[in-house]
């Protein structure tokens, strides 16, 4: 598995993470699963959304474009071209900034903790060490 | 050809990925459709032997009964973040008579001394204040060893006669009336903490705000002058 796979696997996970945060927040499911509170402080709270949108949509959207990028990126007609890997690397870091500083906010501001945003924050920062690796590695190995 | 057998492997790992996430995520739905789960009228009625703690007015076209346990987080998250809003906009504009009835889950280890203790205020006509002191000071007292000085100490804050107070929770007369109304929940088939009940749907769960609202909304729209 190459990093663009790897980013692929990871991106679809947050994805599948950020839309049920998504789906709870717009009230299309019951309780969150394993939660303590956390979650509901954090998203019903003032800071749950940017301009009237949920911040989980904006996972949504993140984790999709990253989705996309790897996807295309593992195609045959890009395998061989840096671009993808180096819109991931920008991609993933604009995701690593906005987490950031939804964590900090978690810590200093809300003081509550939701155990799935940081779940999403491992993720993303997974996504980010990924495109790293496969940035400065180029070109990668040929597979054999 | 290794090269396309490892590309199959991959499509089929996101694949099973996708097919596992999306289906954890479509067995935690309870109301996409916004309908709720449907409340049989025999367990309606079995469960009116408690009044339960209300606010508002008794004519509203809609009544909101919620399920909670003043030890459960999301509870206090529900009062807290939602409740001064349905108060203020819904209450207060006598579209929904709010119900409070008492479900103190057996999971945790303090809430049946708090519900004790805010029924006792309550026979004084404080509940409400109660209510709110509770929620507010959950992570004091739940963790602390000396919870039912904190609940004195919230009773008295709220204007309580503690003289009533003290002898009420020492008596223990509401505790069979609590444990009525978890046997109500279960008949009604309420599992988990916040649960509403609003006309004659049930929704688990924590609601916002403006679900609420459009609830309330599609049982009883807002008149709007010609």
């Amino acid at each position: 598995m190459n990093h663009r796979m790897t980013v692929a696997t990871l991106a679809l996970m947050g994805l599948l993470l950020s839309s049920y945060l998504w789906f709870w927040k717009i009230g299309m499911l019951g309780d969150l699963a394993c939660g303590t509170g956390g979650c509901e402080t954090v998203q019903l709270g003032s800071y749950g959304s940017l301009a009237g949108i949920p911040v989980a949509f904006f996972g949504v959207l993140g984790y999709a474009g990253l989705l996309g990028v790897s996807i295309i990126g593992v195609q045959p007609r890009w395998e061989n071209n840096r671009d993808p890997t180096a819109w991931l690397m920008m991609l993933s870091g604009v995701g690593v900034a906005f987490t950031a500083y939804l964590t900090y906010l978690e810590a200093f501001v809300i003081h509550a903790w939701c155990r799935w945003c940081l779940v999403s924050a491992a993720l993303i920062l997974a996504v980010f060490a990924a495109s790293l690796v496969g940035f400065f590695r180029w070109p990668p190995e040929p597979s054999r | 050809m290794t090269a396309k057998r490892g590309m199959k492997n991959f499509y089929i790992l996101l694949g099973a990925i996708a097919v596992v996430g999306a289906g954890a995520i479509w067995s935690q739905r309870n109301s996409g459709d916004g309908s709720g789960v449907a409340v049989t009228i025999e367990a309606l009625e079995a469960a009116r032997g408690f009044e339960g703690y209300s606010i508002g007015q008794a004519a509203a076209p809609v009544v909101v009964t919620e399920y909670a346990d003043f030890q459960c987080p999301a509870c206090r998250i529900q009062a807290i973040l939602t409740m001064p809003d349905v108060i203020e906009r819904l209450v207060r504009t006598g579209r929904v008579r709010w119900v409070f009835k008492d479900l103190p889950l057996d999971i945790h280890d303090k809430t049946r001394a708090a519900h004790l203790a805010a029924a006792c205020v309550g026979e004084q006509d404080r509940f409400w204040p109660m209510h709110d002191q509770l929620f507010y000071g959950q992570n004091e007292w739940a963790s602390s060893r000396g919870a039912e000085r904190r609940f004195r100490s919230y009773a008295e804050t709220v204007g309580a006669d503690m003289d009533r107070y003290n002898e009420c929770v020492r008596s223990g007369r509401y505790n069979a009336r609590i444990e009525a109304s978890v046997q109500e929940a279960l008949a009604l088939g309420v599992a988990s903490t916040p649960t509403f009940i609003i006309g004659s749907r049930m929704y688990p769960g924590t609601i916002s705000y403006d679900r609420i609202k459009g609830i309330v909304d599609s049982i009883a729209p807002v008149q709007t002058q010609q």
